[in-house]
């Protein structure tokens, strides 16, 4: 069975880990914190849609959800790779070296 | 349903603690385990809200194959001491001032955005993953973006290979 709670309530929490995201990616300057927030940013909007298939009693939400996860995955993977590159060109994981990647 | 708020609000507090773990560690791999934590709490939330799907999802995918992966580069790229050393320089207690103000900003915009759904409740029916199934690859309107999505994968999968494979050989050549 399951709860139920005002959509508010779901909202502020994913409003709130977003936010949570968002800075962390504002804040950090290496690379794998970066994509660390941007996952959580991710996860947080997921629940939202969640939360908007809750009221319905809808699966769209959780058809969205997935959507996010395809997404999620296919991102993390080309920017693992990307992490990889800028680790071995300029030993380091400074965002900032990312600027002089060029071809 | 005050009893349901509270159930709510419990994971809900362990995902806001973890997800500050996260972005204030400065050890990667145990900010990935905080990592692992909010994401558990924010499936206990999927569960409860009627998504048992999206819950086993949400475990299987983002705890269990992209951490994993985050693992997996965190052990290749060897981070050690030196590098919470590094991050320590990096992360100085003033940087936190101008994307809190930012951030403050935009919690005031989603706070009157919210407002409007006040009194709106989740309706507390679980849909489980027939529904879901059927809804995707029905007569629906989602067939073409399942398989766009397919594009999407099998991009990415052929983006990291390229990636990733030079970085392999060149490790080949120098050992």
């Amino acid at each position: 069975m399951a709860i139920e709670v005002p959509v508010f309530h779901v909202l502020i929490l994913a409003g709130i880990l977003f936010l949570l995201g968002l800075a962390g990616v504002l804040v950090r300057r290496n690379i794998m914190f970066l994509l660390m927030s941007l996952e959580v940013m991710m996860n947080a909007a997921g629940l939202a849609f969640i939360a908007a298939g809750a009221v319905w009693g809808q699966p769209d939400g959780q058809i969205m959800f997935m959507f996010i996860l395809a997404l999620a995955a296919a991102e993390v993977a080309v920017a693992l790779g990307i992490v990889l590159q800028i680790s071995r060109r300029f030993d380091t994981l400074d965002i900032d070296a990312a600027s002089d990647f060029n071809g | 349903m005050t009893l349901d708020l509270v159930l709510f609000w419990i994971p809900g507090a362990v995902a806001i603690g973890a997800t500050v773990a996260v972005i204030t560690r400065k050890n990667a791999s145990r900010a990935l385990i905080y990592l692992v934590v909010s994401l558990l709490a924010v499936a206990v939330i999927f569960f409860m809200l009627g998504a048992p799907f999206a819950a086993a999802l949400e475990v299987v995918v983002y705890a269990g194959a992209i951490v994993v992966l985050f693992l997996f580069v965190v052990m290749m790229l060897n981070l050690g001491r030196s590098s919470v050393m590094r991050e320590s320089r990096w992360l100085q207690p003033g940087m936190w001032i101008g994307p809190f103000i930012l951030v403050a900003i935009l919690a005031v915009v989603f706070a009157y955005a919210f407002a409007s759904v006040d009194g709106v409740d989740t309706k507390g029916e679980m849909v489980g993953p027939r529904a879901v199934g059927e809804a995707l690859f029905g007569e629906g309107p989602y067939l073409l973006a399942v398989e766009l999505a397919g594009f999407l994968l099998l991009a990415a999968l052929v983006g990291a290979y390229h990636l990733g494979r030079r970085y392999l050989e060149e490790r080949r050549e120098l050992s």
